[in-house]
């Protein structure tokens, strides 16, 4: 399996944590509950997180620390999500949002 | 409506001496900060620090921000709010807050803005693919959640985060491709661009970014030698297969709460975009609303700490504490000190144009 996380560091600790499930687009993903969903999906080699409203052109993680917008996404059926701030947990349904998202 | 003494917004570097300082001069304060985490940016500094020992200087950032947050969690009079964020300041000084899907209304007596800043972008095309970030996303995704942002990566911008980071992203075990630099040198520290060298890294100064390429995701990035009127030269176009373009060219202060507020701003390049005027305890044109750290202008960590600590005491003074006097002669020395050396240059031409005396 595709996976970017980082196993030996000179200065920090990673210790393994537990996976859980969650799905993009429909497909299965791993990651660790609490760690951003935008980290989750890195770290499983996704980086197209939503198309942009106007010109619908693939968007991903910009500032991760939810200031920019780049990186909305629907999640569990509600749009706007700013991955790279709301924890995941288990079972979560992330989709790649298609342009402003509908809330009802 | 909930009533306190002191708002401070924003749980960085700036606002936690700020909350501390307060606090500590005996009056209460409500913290509030937009993220789950307190301790700002800090919390993925994984450098050793500079300065004086007065701003922890040879401290690891991360170990700074863990000293920070105990000490505000342990100072009595600090009311901490965590995923609260400030959504507005209305004319009568009431603020909304919205936290965990309701809002609120607090109507402090004074204020400190401590927001901290947001990462700049550049101009080429395809500049929004996927894999193009910020310096300070790929700190967050391999300091504070141990996963490598990509493959091999190419950096832009050799001042003092483009250098820590291209050194990071090596520690992290991912492959550099380089740091392109549009001035003629590097203007990091040298410590760690030595350190890139010895890794073999290339430093490709007067260069840019002309484009960025890939459908889906970054897939490369056309580079171009720059000539000394900062123009692309013809026929130095060259290629380079990366999976990652991280942009470290700078920050903008995030100052919305301080527009909203009415305070006077003005564009000051030096200190990375619109900053409110204040004076030295940090006093905006507004008298009962002070600002610190990078919403007060880009600056060093080191600095906001500084600035906080004056902005703490300078609100306590205001609300009749005694004996913060000396602190706060002491705390605008530290800054003077920390800004005294030539790197400081630029910073103190920023100052200078929006320093104002006291406020009527």
């Amino acid at each position: 399996m595709f996976n970017l996380r980082i196993i030996k560091h000179p200065i920090l600790d990673f210790p393994k944590q537990e996976m859980v499930q969650f799905t993009y687009n429909g497909s299965s993903v791993q990651g660790v509950a609490g760690e951003s969903i935008a980290a989750a999906l890195h770290a499983a080699g996704i980086k197209m997180l939503r198309h942009s409203s106007r010109h619908h052109r693939p968007r991903g993680l910009f500032c991760a620390i939810g200031n920019c917008s780049s990186c909305l996404m629907t999640v569990d059926g509600v749009p706007n999500v700013r991955v790279c701030v709301e924890p995941l947990r288990a079972g979560m349904a992330v989709e790649v949002q298609q342009g402003k998202g509908t809330i009802v | 409506m909930i009533d306190t003494d002191v708002l401070v917004i924003g749980a960085g570097p700036a606002g936690l001496l700020a909350a501390t300082s307060a606090a500590r001069a005996g009056v209460n304060v409500l913290l509030v900060e937009r993220s789950e985490r307190l301790g700002g940016q800090l919390i993925k500094q994984t450098h050793k620090f500079f300065g004086s020992r007065d701003e922890y200087a040879g401290e690891r950032g991360i170990a700074i921000a863990a000293r920070l947050v105990k000490e505000t969690e342990e100072q009595a009079g600090i009311t901490t709010w965590k995923n609260a964020a400030v959504a507005g300041i209305y004319p009568d000084g009431v603020v909304v807050i919205a936290c965990k899907d309701s809002f609120y209304t607090v109507r402090p007596k004074k204020m400190v803005i401590a927001t901290g800043a947001a990462e700049k972008t550049m101009l080429f095309p395809n500049n929004d693919l996927p894999g193009i970030y910020g310096a300070g996303a790929l700190q967050t995704l391999m300091n504070v959640y141990g996963i490598m942002p990509g493959k091999r990566i190419l950096m832009v911008g050799a001042g003092n985060i483009g250098v820590i980071v291209a050194y990071q992203l090596l520690q992290a075990g991912v492959e550099v491709a380089g740091v392109v630099e549009a001035a003629p040198r590097v203007g990091g520290y040298a410590v760690h661009a030595a350190k890139l060298a010895r890794y073999g890294v290339p430093i490709y100064t007067s260069h840019t970014i002309k484009a960025a390429h890939g459908e889906e995701y970054l897939t490369g990035v056309t580079v171009a030698k720059l000539d000394e009127c900062w123009q692309p030269i013809e026929g130095t176009d060259r290629y380079i297969a990366v999976d990652g373009l991280c942009l470290a060219v700078g920050l903008t202060p995030l100052t919305e709460l301080c527009w909203q507020a009415g305070c006077e701003m003005r564009y000051v390049a030096e200190l990375g975009g619109y900053v409110p005027l204040r004076n030295a305890e940090m006093r905006t044109t507004k008298p009962d609303l002070f600002v610190a750290g990078d919403a007060a202008g880009v600056e060093e960590a080191s600095a906001a700490m500084v600035e906080g600590k004056i902005a703490g005491l300078s609100v306590a003074a205001d609300l009749g504490c005694m004996n913060v006097t000396n602190e706060l002669e002491h705390a605008k020395k530290q800054l003077s000190a920390l800004r005294a050396g030539p790197a400081s240059a630029k910073i103190r031409s920023g100052l200078s144009q929006i320093l104002i005396g006291e406020v009527s």
